[in-house]
């Protein structure tokens, strides 16, 4: 160890150095960090090939790319973000660095498995990549692999494949270590009801993340299937039924879309008391809805396929329970702006990032009620309104989300702060940015553009240069935002335990947290969120 | 080096919870060949019929009884060392693998008889069959072979036990991975005795 004469004290960071050390570490603060590292170089490798097809759609007709290169690289775009950006995102990073200290544990049930996850992810994150690129023919179906065309295309599509079943297994070994955690791991006196939302809201994604990843897995093996031994079950000439397939991916895919945004909502529900020094308003409804999204979410796939030939009562039916499901998110809506009434409001950049969460979210959350009508949904179906509302529920909310977390737990995860004026400024990039970027898409939507085309009619072209120069802005605002954070996680002045006043367990131990997290286990006495309590004094 | 690592110990209880958790998963898998199995069933029920006679109810039976029995031996072996008697359940895994090998031995002929009657996905024979005996045959594949996957991954398992009895690392004290393993032998089983009668017995 090296002598200095200001020897900072061991935490987790550096009780260990050297690339080795982080390689085989079984700490759940060093894994998170892994998966923070190896998903913010994914997130931006899929981010430039957003910004290049943003570039292609500039003007009509073919500007950088031929038609064939934008259908690799919207099917590459999707894939990356979607099995390895968000739906490993928060409950990977954030889960694994907050979740054990949260509820007052050392680590995780499953360290070795945890780190064995983290593998398994890179393995199918490195398959994702090298699908794109091997012989030259990156996949073109798009991230959903909808048959016939996945069965038949020439494309790496069954490599492709299985890297989304490898990142699918990484993701179930993650939810499993989670439930379990918070099943046997909570400190003494942390009873269900004692436990901080964030790790309830990962509770719910981690059931959906065990029981809907499999049939996603076994849907794609009846694809490679498929492809290679021609099973025909989705083949039509063979007796198969495509839409069988739609049916299957659905199952896991809709339910997919709540693993990515019930952590997100965990975060900001974490960051509004914090701010507001003020208990959360309606604990139990928020708990209650968090789950209530988990279960309803599974029953909605079929707002997906209205237009492919599905009876009658069973659109309604997915359309009526597609209207339930909003109605736990509104309840959350509702408590997070209550929370904020009355208390005493402090908008520092986390706080600003979770309240223009609300903002998007609202909008995505609205335009999914659009399309979950039967009417609307037939002239909506397939167009960039799609694209939009998407955007708006993952970007918009699962983004920002990220982005409100990393800026609130940055001081504890590094031990020292970044620059709120420079964090202020890239907000306000990444938020007049991507409005710019996502809006204009809405519009050109409902008059009739369709999605997942490289070209498009002259009287478009309004809104989508409107919606490039967006990308611009909001890819600035990102790079501002990242420097920022980069560079004051080495040379930003020193933070305190506790530089928000919070009141969950992670504030009361030091920055960075020593390397087993807690000197004694901690024994919980209260419900959390009380701002009165002796810790914070 | 051990006062600063985290402990390595994972208690009994909580080793179990997660092993019946990812069981949990594996049959959801199955449950994804279920669903289709459920679907082309009520869509081409008479093909079906016919094509379930293709299959011999006997090599079937035959197999679910060597499985059941294997199951017995491995649950038998768990008590064994629970009771000290390493020798006695390194003997009994060892008749567990000896039938897991019978099964596989069995599949292998029946595997063989429907490829010398060019039966499988993609042959010749195939193409001229009605559509609901290509998905009899494509079903039968499927979820004999993903489980014929699951015998192999389960066999290794047991043999990783087998060793580590031999080497006392499992113990009358510290038995979770037999533990585990028996219970994956058991999904094993339990998977294969929804399989035969959906295959074999419902024509």
């Amino acid at each position: 160890m090296t002598k200095s004469i200001t020897q900072e004290p061991l935490n987790y960071l550096n009780h260990k150095t050297g690339l080795w050390s982080w390689l085989t570490s079984t700490d759940h603060k060093r894994i998170g960090l892994l998966y923070l590292y190896s998903i913010t170089i994914f997130f931006c490798t899929a981010a430039v090939l957003g910004l290049l097809m943003r570039i292609e759609k500039m003007a009509p007709g073919q500007t950088i790319m031929t038609a064939q290169t934008y259908n690799g690289m919207f099917t590459i775009h999707g894939i990356i973000m979607v099995f390895i950006v968000v739906i490993p995102g928060l409950a990977a990073v954030f889960g694994n660095i907050m979740l054990p200290i949260m509820i007052g544990a050392k680590d995780v049930a499953f360290p070795k498995l945890n780190l064995f996850s983290w593998y398994v992810f890179i393995t199918g994150a490195m398959l994702g990549l090298y699908s794109q690129f091997a012989n030259g023919h990156s996949p073109d179906t798009g991230w959903t692999f909808y048959v016939p065309y996945s069965a038949q295309a020439s494309s790496n599509v069954v490599i492709a494949l299985t890297a989304a079943f490898v990142l699918g297994f990484a993701s179930i070994l993650t939810g499993l270590n989670f439930i379990v955690t918070i099943h046997r791991m909570r400190a003494p006196g942390m009873t269900w009801f004692r436990m901080p939302l964030f790790p309830w809201s990962l509770y719910a994604t981690a059931w959906i993340q065990l029981l809907a990843t499999p049939i996603v897995g076994i849907t794609l093996l009846m694809v490679i299937a498929e492809r290679t031994f021609h099973i025909g079950f989705f083949d039509p000439a063979l007796g198969g039924d495509p839409v069988l397939y739609q049916h299957l991916f659905w199952i896991y895919s809709h339910p997919a879309v709540y693993v990515m945004i019930l952590p997100a909502m965990g975060v900001v529900t974490e960051i509004f008391p914090t701010f507001s020094q003020k208990p959360v308003f309606g604990y139990v409804p928020i708990v209650f809805s968090s789950m209530a999204i988990a279960l309803v979410g599974y029953f909605v796939w079929g707002h997906h396929m209205f237009t492919s030939g599905i009876s009658y009562e069973s659109r309604w039916f997915f359309s009526f329970l597609t209207f339930l499901v909003a109605i736990p998110s509104a309840i959350k809506v509702f408590n997070w702006l209550s929370t904020m009434y009355g208390g005493s409001v402090d908008l520092k950049p986390p706080l600003l990032y979770a309240i223009s969460f609300i903002f998007l979210f609202t909008i995505g959350g609205f335009t999914g009620l659009t399309l979950g009508s039967l009417a609307t949904n037939i002239q909506l179906h397939n167009t960039d309104f799609v694209v939009a509302h998407f955007h708006y529920i993952i970007f918009g909310g699962m983004g920002f989300a990220f982005f409100a977390g990393i800026h609130y737990w940055f001081p504890k995860i590094y031990g020292r702060m970044y620059n709120f004026k420079w964090a202020n400024i890239s907000w306000g990039f990444l938020f007049v940015g991507f409005n710019l970027l996502y809006f204009p898409l809405f519009i050109i939507g409902i008059q009739g553009m369709p999605r997942r085309y490289f070209d498009y009619d002259p009287k478009f072209q309004m809104g989508e240069s409107l919606s490039t120069i967006g990308a611009f802005i909001l890819i600035t605002g990102f790079i501002g935002m990242i420097t920022n954070l980069i560079y004051h996680s080495r040379k930003g002045a020193i933070a305190p335990a506790n530089p928000w006043h919070g009141v969950t367990l992670e504030w009361q131990i030091p920055s960075p947290p020593p390397h087993e997290n807690f000197d004694e286990i901690p024994i919980i006495t209260h419900e959390p969120y009380r701002f009165d309590n002796p810790y914070t004094k | 080096m051990s006062t600063t690592e985290h402990s390595e110990f994972i208690d009994s209880d909580t080793g179990k919870m997660g092993m019946w958790l990812f069981l949990f998963t594996e049959l959801f898998l199955f449950g994804g060949l279920f669903i289709v199995y459920a679907v082309m069933r009520s869509k081409y029920a008479a093909d079906f019929h016919h094509a379930a006679l293709e299959l011999n109810a006997f090599v079937g039976a035959t197999n679910t009884v060597v499985l059941l029995v294997s199951s017995m031996t491995v649950a038998m072996s768990l008590t064994a060392i629970q009771q000290k008697r390493g020798g006695k359940a390194m003997g009994l895994l060892f008749i567990t693998l000896l039938l897991a090998g019978v099964f596989m031995v069995n599949k292998y002929f029946e595997w063989g008889h429907k490829f010398s009657l060019h039966l499988y996905p993609g042959s010749d024979v195939m193409q001229t069959l009605p559509h609901g005996e290509i998905m009899f045959f494509g079903l039968y594949f499927m979820m004999t072979g993903l489980h014929l996957l699951h015998v192999i991954i389960g066999g290794v398992l047991l043999t990783v036990v087998l060793f580590k009895i031999n080497s006392g690392k499992i113990n009358s004290e510290h038995y979770l991975l037999q533990e585990n393993g028996a219970l994956y032998w058991h999904l094993v089983d339990l998977i294969w005795i929804f399989l035969f009668p959906l295959l074999y017995l419902i024509t």
